[in-house]
């Protein structure tokens, strides 16, 4: 009398386990058009643009939509939700930095680098980083600044820290989400070929954000016109990811928009890098001599001020 | 059956007697006993175990005493005097000066929480409590470094008594950080190691920093 249940049991595990393995196929077949069929619509629409992003890496990205479509299905409530967004090796942060660094023309940071696995390991770790440096490079230049000076006591000014923190964590988040939020108003009027996640625009904010660190270290010179040299560098490594990033989310708008956007996004990172710069390092001293110092690229600025 | 079947019972033999089950060596005896035990022998055992990972972390082998039997009294003791010596420096601030004894506190627990679920967001099969308990236990060098500073200053604040405290510094910023890796970078998948000990290293960078740059008014 238990055999029949037993060879039903074997049979609802065999069914089970077909179950199991149909789930995928149907996720495939389901996740698919929301993801890929935007850029295949794109590529079919748009054959002459060259440097389209889509054309790079076409079947890896056909291919990391479906296992995007796979991989974030826990729930929102569970650690492994939140695991998935660490899902980078050491080799995969170090070469999103690089492209950070070394932007190729032409070449989309999202497309290229993030490909479906954005991360917030990078962003949360650049932001901190950055936040200690400028505080501690800081304190360091405007020791160096005021070192001979008889009435100076040193102070380790701990509290711009705190005001360091706020401003970068805050500039990291609220800017990607005012972007994201306006990227999704003006999808519902114009369709756009390229849309991103918001995490993807946290990802390339928070990568973005790399160059500033050797940057903040570089402003301990004390000297104005390398400050500001260091300032547009770093501004046009920086804002040229930002722009060949958002610039194909937003060309087929109407151009006045496209371009304000473009626009708003290169100011405000122009901001934030001229108001770290401007609080937390004292102006050098007009009459402060220093040797000659080479700057950063390449050329040699004569200070006699 | 069959060669059991005339064994029988005679009633000489008398069926009676204790069963009880022989306790084992450890367990429920030295629970029970611990309510009986002087104070003092508590008290002792907890700072054995205590002093036990100080020897650990000051000689970093990799024994997992100190992972298996985590406890959080060792960092305590150690936060609490590193923001204690950390103070009486510009206490009366007009300006910005060094960082309270809250904010010690919190960065040095905040930072250890934020690195211990770095590492189990990253996929470490360490757990909560032990990341901690390490984290906390490799302050020991530099609270050390904090106290060597502070006898320093004692003897003046000039140019020497910097590069002093520099070295000092610098030599027990690179003994935590390496006691803590030898002791963390097991748990974690090979090819993410680096991801690990990075905000590690931070870590311990913004705790030296903080003893580098304390200046007594």
């Amino acid at each position: 009398p238990a055999r029949p249940a037993l060879c039903l049991l074997a049979e609802f595990a065999d069914a089970a386990s077909l179950l199991a393995a149909n789930p995928d196929a149907t996720t495939i077949s389901i996740e698919e058009p929301a993801d890929g069929t935007k850029s295949q619509r794109g590529r079919q629409q748009e054959p002459g643009r060259e440097e389209d992003d889509e054309l790079l890496g076409t079947d890896d990205s056909d291919k990391t939509e479906l296992l995007a479509g796979q991989k974030k299905s826990a729930p929102f409530w569970t650690f492994e939700y939140y695991q998935t967004f660490f899902d980078v090796d050491t080799y995969q942060v170090l070469d999103r930095i690089k492209g950070s660094v070394f932007p190729v023309p032409g070449r989309n940071f999202v497309r290229l680098y993030i490909r479906s696995n954005p991360d917030l390991y990078g962003p949360f770790w650049i932001c901190t980083t950055l936040v200690f440096a400028i505080a501690v490079s800081g304190n360091l230049s405007n020791f160096f600044i005021h070192l001979g000076k008889p009435t100076y006591h040193y102070v380790p000014e701990f509290r711009k820290v705190s005001i360091a923190a706020t401003t970068i964590f805050a500039y990291a988040w609220l800017v990607p989400l005012a972007l994201w939020g306006f990227l999704m108003w003006r999808n519902s009027k114009v369709m756009n070929i390229v849309s991103y996640s918001f995490l993807e625009i946290v990802c390339v904010y928070g990568y973005s954000l790399f160059v500033y660190i050797p940057t903040a270290i570089l402003w301990i010179i004390p000297q104005k016109v390398v400050r500001w040299v260091l300032v547009m560098f770093s501004l046009c490594l920086s804002g040229s990811v930002l722009v060949m990033t958002f610039w194909p989310a937003v060309r087929d708008d109407n151009r006045r928009i496209a371009l304000a956007t473009v626009g708003a996004i290169i100011l405000l990172h122009a901001l934030l890098s001229v108001g770290c710069l401007a609080y937390f390092f004292d102006a050098p001293e007009v009459d402060f001599s220093a040797p000659i110092v080479p700057a950063h690229n390449g050329t040699t600025l004569i200070k006699a001020q | 059956f069959a060669g059991l079947a005339d064994v029988s019972i005679s009633e000489d033999i008398p069926v009676e007697g204790e069963i009880s089950v022989p306790v084992g060596s450890h367990s429920p005896d030295e629970d029970y006993s611990t309510l009986d035990e002087p104070v003092k022998d508590t008290i002792m055992r907890d700072l054995k175990a205590v002093g036990k990972k100080f020897v650990h972390v000051m000689y970093p082998k990799k024994s997992s005493a100190l992972l298996r039997d985590w406890d959080l009294w060792g960092p305590l003791v150690l936060c609490v005097s590193l923001a204690l010596m950390l103070q009486g420096g510009s206490a009366d601030s007009k300006e910005d000066g060094g960082p309270q004894f809250a904010e010690v506190f919190v960065i040095i627990w905040f930072g250890a929480v934020v690195i211990t679920l770095n590492s189990k967001l990253l996929g470490g099969t360490i757990s909560f409590f032990q990341s901690l308990c390490v984290l906390g236990y490799c302050v020991l060098p530099l609270t050390v470094a904090m106290l060597v500073c502070r006898l320093v200053l004692l003897a003046g604040s000039g140019t020497v008594s910097f590069i002093v405290r520099l070295i000092v510094v610098m030599a027990m910023f690179g003994w935590s950080t390496l006691a803590s890796t030898a002791f963390l970078a097991d748990s974690q998948p090979p090819n993410r190691k680096a991801l690990v000990v990075y905000p590690i290293f931070l870590f311990y960078f913004v705790i030296s920093w903080m003893i580098l740059t304390f200046t007594p008014q």
